[in-house]
């Protein structure tokens, strides 16, 4: 079976608000042509086209075929959608290559947050039986999963606030990023709680944004890019959907795949963590020493575009290999509430 | 450029659902003022109750019996409660381990301020007056040391489904083309836009031509006069119909438009309508315009002999 590699990624900027569609076509077209441009391809040349996105997001039925338009589907392509972060997009599109049905993808994800009420949508991914109709909302039920690793010692209130002084700190270094700048810790520790044992910074801001990733199979790869990606390791794995019926301070699926991934000697590392404590949860579960840089594009807490962070976790992640910065990195990106769904993408350079 | 049309969006559906055995049983009970669980392969007991082991996959039918009292494992503050939950004034959101449980439940705490609630803590179950068979009979956790409500057996049926309203806010936004469009209409204009690749000219405008994925571009104006290329006779009553059944539902092609909609036909008898027949639109009375296609109340035919087949035959 071929080998597979990120050739080309392009994100929008991370906005709080756009005056776009929720079927992201405004999003997209743009990216479509940065990545393709990027690449000296255009549509035609796509084998395969794969999604992730949601209607509950969008507030409409199917707005994933409206997004379509954003490609130019004549003459009719190869399509396909995930109604989750488009990194599981991606994997779709990896298996695609490997079976050597394409040689090359592009992935796309989008979502438009600002439309609706983030926190109340989010209710709607949980136990449709028992859970739902309380309504408990994202923010509300990471302040359990927050307060059950501090009191278990895995983490503290000042270790979250040193996550986002680190995060928004890398983030001056990233112009499409949401949220940047230096905050001080112990400013950080004086704001009020928003869901005790939380506050507004340990939450990803709420964001517009779309991102798109172009895979390619070994010698395609080599063609389109000097120096591609390689993924030597893709997993993704489940929790249980039961909140009170797994343990919510580490992440056994994300251990899982970790390690069927190949997660060690890694030297950059993006974690799709939504909320302070989640990088910590990650970086523990993930095994990564001090030694490894873990988001350094100021990830998700400096920008959270619904259904595309995860993917644009392997892109940042993707783009110091294509940059020559790092050898081997890694992409994590995680669905579903408190961690419960959680991939790791391993890349690396070959010179 | 102006800032495109947005308006309020609800989005408002009751789901109902089947519960299968494991959760009608729960239901039930909780009706009933008692919570039920169900055994594990290795013994755990999980509340709420797990249709099938989250370890070895086996189904469990095994009921438990738990108390209606336990333990906060860990909570959160809301101190702005949002539309639906279960409290309408700041509660905690908490895992409680009940009694007699190895799992535990969601739920919210009645607790009035942070500063009461701890890890630890002991609470009860308040039940609700008005029991249907849902997690929602459990109207909340108050602290308490107590015991809570004794059970309250019923002859009822069983619970066999749930119903959960979905009522979700949104505001949508229409894309700038689409924006130009609906402005023109409160004016009366029908203004379509050409995409500049293929030189389509699209009504209503797109913020990516579908074949060719760039935004349409230069304005076209366009009469209110075209051509049906086809058309479907309604004889199906529905749901919010306004007009009685039959009538037609057609797509018309305006003159120099390359994309059709669907509009009513109305002014002749619905079997007289055809392919290729000539149409014209019928305006609501002026007062009555805004941004939408609804200030066309309907199409009629023009009476001009029929568009030869070969104008329309690309555009169906």
């Amino acid at each position: 079976m071929s080998d597979v590699a990120v050739v080309g990624f392009a994100q929008t900027p991370s906005v709080r608000r756009t005056t776009g569609t929720t079927n992201g076509v405004e999003m997209l077209v743009p990216i479509f042509q940065e990545v393709l441009g990027g690449l000296g391809l255009s549509t035609p040349d796509i084998g395969f086209w794969c999604s992730g996105s949601s209607d509950y997001l969008a507030g409409r039925a199917f707005s994933f075929v409206s997004a379509v338009d954003a490609i130019g589907a004549f003459p009719p392509i190869t399509e396909s959608h995930v109604e989750m972060d488009a990194a599981w997009a991606l994997y779709e599109a990896w298996v695609k290559i490997r079976t050597g049905e394409v040689d090359t993808a592009l992935v796309y994800g989008f979502g438009k947050s600002s439309a609706g009420h983030l926190r109340r949508v989010l209710a709607l991914q949980l136990d449709p039986y028992l859970v739902t109709p309380l309504w408990p909302d994202s923010v509300g039920l990471a302040g359990i999963q927050a307060r059950l690793g501090i009191e278990s010692g895995l983490w503290s209130e000042r270790a979250m606030a040193e996550v986002v002084a680190r995060s928004r700190s890398d983030a001056r270094a990233n112009p499409l990023a949401q949220l940047s700048g230096e905050v001080d810790v112990e400013d950080l520790l004086a704001q009020p709680y928003l869901a005790d044992p939380l506050r507004a910074h340990d939450c990803a801001p709420i964001t517009d944004g779309a991102a798109t990733i172009v895979l390619a199979s070994g010698d395609r790869a080599r063609e389109l890019c000097e120096r591609p990606a390689w993924i030597t390791g893709i997993d993704h794995r489940v929790d249980s959907p039961s909140l009170g019926g797994r343990d919510l301070t580490t992440s056994p699926s994300t251990v899982a795949a970790g390690k069927a991934a190949g997660a060690d000697g890694v030297s950059v590392a993006e974690l799709h963590a939504p909320f302070s404590h989640q990088e910590i949860l990650l970086r523990q579960a993930l095994g990564l020493g001090d030694e490894v840089g873990v988001n350094p594009s100021g990830g998700t807490l400096c920008g959270n575009p619904m259904f595309a962070a995860g993917l644009a976790r392997i892109g940042e992640a993707a783009r110091r290999v294509l940059d020559g910065e790092a050898e081997r990195v890694l992409g994590h990106a995680t669905s579903g509430p408190l961690l419960q769904q959680n991939l790791v993408c391993v890349m690396e350079g070959r010179d | 450029m102006t800032k495109p049309l947005s308006a309020p969006l609800e989005v408002g559906f009751d789901y109902t659902r089947s519960l299968g055995p494991t959760l009608s049983r729960f239901m039930t009970a909780l009706r009933q003022r008692r919570v039920t669980g169900v055994r594990g392969s290795d013994g755990r007991v999980h509340v709420p109750p797990a249709e099938y082991d989250p370890v070895t996959a086996e189904p469990l039918t095994e009921v438990v019996d738990v108390a209606s009292t336990g333990v906060v494992r860990s909570w959160s503050w809301a101190a702005e409660p949002l539309e639906g939950q279960p409290l309408d004034r700041p509660f905690a959101w908490a895992l409680v381990l009940l009694d007699g449980a190895d799992t535990a439940l969601l739920h919210a705490v009645d607790a009035g301020s942070p500063d009461r609630m701890r890890t630890g803590m002991r609470v009860r179950v308040r039940w609700a007056d008005d029991r249907v068979g849902a997690i929602t009979d459990i109207a909340c956790f108050e602290p308490s040391d107590e015991p809570a409500l004794e059970p309250l057996d019923d002859d009822g049926d069983p619970v066999t489904m749930i119903t959960s309203p979905v009522r979700l806010h949104y505001r949508h936004t229409a894309s700038a083309e689409e924006s130009s469009f609906l402005r023109g209409l409160a004016e009366g204009r029908l203004l379509g836009q050409r995409c500049p690749a293929c030189g389509k000219v699209y009504l209503p405008p797109r913020p990516a031509c579908p074949t060719d994925g760039v935004p349409t571009a230069e304005e076209v104006e366009l009469p209110d006069h075209g051509t049906v290329t086809t058309f479907c006779i309604v004889n199906v009553p529905f749901l919010g119909q306004r007009i009685t059944p039959p009538y037609v539902a057609a797509y018309v092609l305006l003159d120099g438009a390359d994309i059709a909609f669907l509009h009513l036909v109305l002014g002749c008898a619905a079997d007289e309508v055809r392919m290729g027949m000539r149409v014209e639109a019928v305006w609501k009375p002026r007062e009555e315009w805004g941004p939408t296609l609804q200030n066309i109340d309907h199409f009629r035919p023009t009476g001009e002999p029929d568009a030869p087949y070969d104008t329309y035959s690309q555009h169906l």
